[in-house]
């Protein structure tokens, strides 16, 4: 009797095939191609119903999509120079400490360990018009005698998120940077020096180009999470009021599971991606260049 | 340039002494190679000139200023670190024009100047590279480079060549005395290497232990060994010690012979001693060992040779204790062939067992 027989390479490769298969493959193949019909979770017959680019023109033309579009990129560039700067002055900083650094690198980790979404609830809280921990400290300290709302005007509310971003996240600033600190070469800092460098000329030349490399690290990988920013803004303000925080996956995620939308939501979700995609490949040119000046590894 | 002068000069960690109180002019235009083994403070002393570690007591003066608590930056002077400290993502024209650029001099200045150590240290062709795609050797010009552009008052070298491999030192050796002959400014160079110290230096600190243990030019700290520690660490191979005692006007080896007591010591009858003798005092009878007043003989076997060409080493053995003697003009010489040695007395020394210190008046 005839038996089929494998190869024993592709039998070997077979399991991780498989898998990859199941969680990857398909997936993107269906969603890609969900996003080409007029598909509705409520109503699944609609996955065959092929729109062609109808929702990839209906999103070009979107103005909310658009304006949670540049919201997203706004976010990322504020809240990432905000923590490249806090994280580096906190590593700079904890660098110089000499007695309980260890502590202070752990404590420094802290924000790091809670759920985003207990960080949207806790921000929530603090910055809550009538309840709020700061509006009470404000008006305690007879600052205002008005209930600002933080979360509610479009600037402050984007503030807030803001705020909360750079306070989960600066850590991860300060712990790459912090390893930088660690591996500079302290000879080119003493050369430095003795060349007449001020302590600002010698971070300014010798110690910051060094660092360059990690902080474009850290900027690559935040630039990811904050693209994808979805949970503190969800918890925060849904969003509005009115759209006025709205971010693309905000938008994408309600488009997708409260308007069950999910042709379109896929096909704004395939632009987003290449909004992470376009900032990932720029930090990693620029890391590279970062490196190759440094002749670390070609 | 100037003269650097060290003033009962401390330096603690916490309550760690490193550096005790040492006493050192160095005059303008001089070569001052600090030598020792590792952990000796030679390093630390020059970062103590450099301004990289703080003075814990004395003074430091450079020219006319006290420098004890002047930055790196405010002293004037240049340094060369071992690992060469290049900013590697600078070229080697931005690393030589840094600290003219730093003190904000007007381009047409610093370009001159970069072309001007560029063409003492044959660099010229190197300017545009980067210090990742020198040798080490070019890293090291580039290093030195760097510290002459400067015109600084002294110039520092920590350790500059133990990272380059042997024929490369002894061809930057060259380049740096060369240097110092052309421009002539101060140099303090620290080093373990014995044989860089002897060829470098006008003078030469050697230190042990934080303390400078003698002050003197290559010959006399060769010839005159003020201990026993100096002795064996300058020169190579290193001078062969002897225990032996003082006994009726000649010494008492440790298997009981004896030979003659060499001129020119203060000694006691009874005295324990070291016998010091270098390789190339005690030679075999009858090769080019050069004639002199006090000689001593003695018979020993051979255990081990070494031909280095035009001469061979011979590793012998001498009431129990093992010596380098020197053959010139060298024949083959069997391992365990007994050999007639002659020492030249006027040119060993003795030391107290006890202190090490040399008993030469």
């Amino acid at each position: 009797m005839y038996r089929m027989r494998l190869p024993p390479w592709l039998l070997l490769l077979l399991p991780a095939f498989v898998i990859l298969l199941a969680v990857v493959a398909i997936p993107l193949v269906l969603s890609f191609y969900s996003s080409f019909t007029a598909f509705q979770l409520t109503r699944p017959e609609t996955i065959t119903k092929w729109i062609g680019t109808f929702n990839y023109q209906k999103a070009m033309g979107d103005a909310n999509f658009w304006a949670a579009f540049g919201r997203t990129v706004l976010l990322l560039t504020v809240a990432l120079n905000l923590e490249m700067l806090l994280g580096l002055g906190l590593a700079l900083m904890v660098a110089k400490v000499t007695r309980g650094q260890r502590l202070l690198r752990t404590m420094m980790m802290f924000p790091m360990m809670f759920s985003p979404i207990l960080v949207g609830f806790q921000f929530k809280f603090i910055f809550n018009d009538n309840v709020g921990l700061l509006n009470n400290a404000l008006q305690s300290l007879g600052l205002t005698d008005v209930a600002i709302p933080w979360l509610v005007d479009g600037s402050l509310a984007f503030f807030a998120i803001v705020f909360a971003e750079v306070w989960t996240s600066t850590s991860v600033f300060a712990i790459l940077i912090l390893a930088g600190l660690f591996a500079i070469p302290q000879d080119p800092v003493e050369a430095a020096r003795v060349d007449g460098c001020t302590p600002w000329q010698t971070f300014r030349y010798v110690t910051l180009p060094f660092l360059m490399p990690f902080i474009y690290i850290a900027m690559a990988i935040r630039s990811l999470d904050v693209a994808r920013a979805y949970d503190i803004v969800q918890v925060m303000t849904a969003g509005g009021p009115a759209r006025r925080t709205e971010l693309l996956w905000t938008l994408i995620g309600r488009t997708g599971y409260v308007d069950a939308r999910m042709g379109y939501a896929n096909a704004m979700g395939y632009i987003a991606i290449l909004l992470s995609i376009v900032f990932t490949v720029y930090f990693f040119r620029k890391l590279t260049t970062a490196r190759t000046s440094l002749g670390m590894g070609d | 340039m100037a003269d650097v002068v060290l003033r009962d000069v401390v330096k603690n960690y916490g309550a760690l002494p490193v550096v005790h109180a040492i006493n050192l002019d160095i005059a303008h235009g001089e070569f001052v190679v600090l030598v020792g083994p590792s952990g000796c403070g030679k390093s630390t002393t020059l970062r103590m000139i450099a301004g990289l570690e703080a003075i814990s007591g004395g003074t430091v003066r450079i020219g006319d200023r006290v420098v004890n608590d002047l930055p790196p930056r405010d002293r004037n002077i240049s340094m060369v670190f071992q690992n060469y400290a290049l900013y590697p993502h600078m070229s080697v024209r931005e690393n030589l024009g840094f600290s003219l650029h730093i003190a904000k001099r007007p381009k047409a200045e610093i370009d001159k100047a970069v072309a001007e150590a560029a063409e003492i240290l044959s660099l010229t062709p190197l300017l545009d590279r980067k210090p990742g795609q020198l040798s080490g050797g070019q890293r090291q010009r580039v290093a030195m480079g760097r510290a002459i552009v400067r015109h600084p008052d002294v110039f520092l070298f920590d350790e500059p060549l133990s990272n380059l491999d042997a024929k490369l030192r002894t061809q930057m050796r060259v380049e740096i005395k060369r240097l110092h002959q052309k421009v002539g400014t101060t140099i303090i160079y620290v080093t373990h290497d014995q044989i860089e110290a002897i060829t470098l230096a006008d003078r030469i600190v050697i230190m042990r232990d934080g303390h400078i243990v003698q002050i003197g030019t290559p010959l006399e700290v060769f010839e005159r060994p003020v201990n026993a520690f100096v002795a064996t660490f300058i020169g190579s191979p290193p001078m062969n010690l002897l225990p032996a005692t003082v006994a009726g006007g000649a010494l008492r080896l440790a298997d009981g012979s004896t030979i003659p007591m060499p001129p020119g010591l203060s000694v006691r009858d009874g005295q324990a001693v070291h016998f010091g003798v270098r390789a190339d005092n005690i030679m075999p009878e009858g090769h080019s060992m050069p004639p002199t007043a006090h000689m001593a003989h003695v018979e020993m076997p051979v255990t081990l040779t070494e031909p280095l060409g035009t001469e061979t080493l011979l590793f012998a053995t001498l009431a129990g204790t093992e010596v380098q003697a020197k053959m010139l003009n060298p024949r083959p010489v069997r391992t365990g062939e007994v050999l007639r040695f002659g020492i030249a007395l006027d040119k060993c020394h003795l030391f107290d067992a006890t202190t090490g210190a040399s008993l030469r008046v």
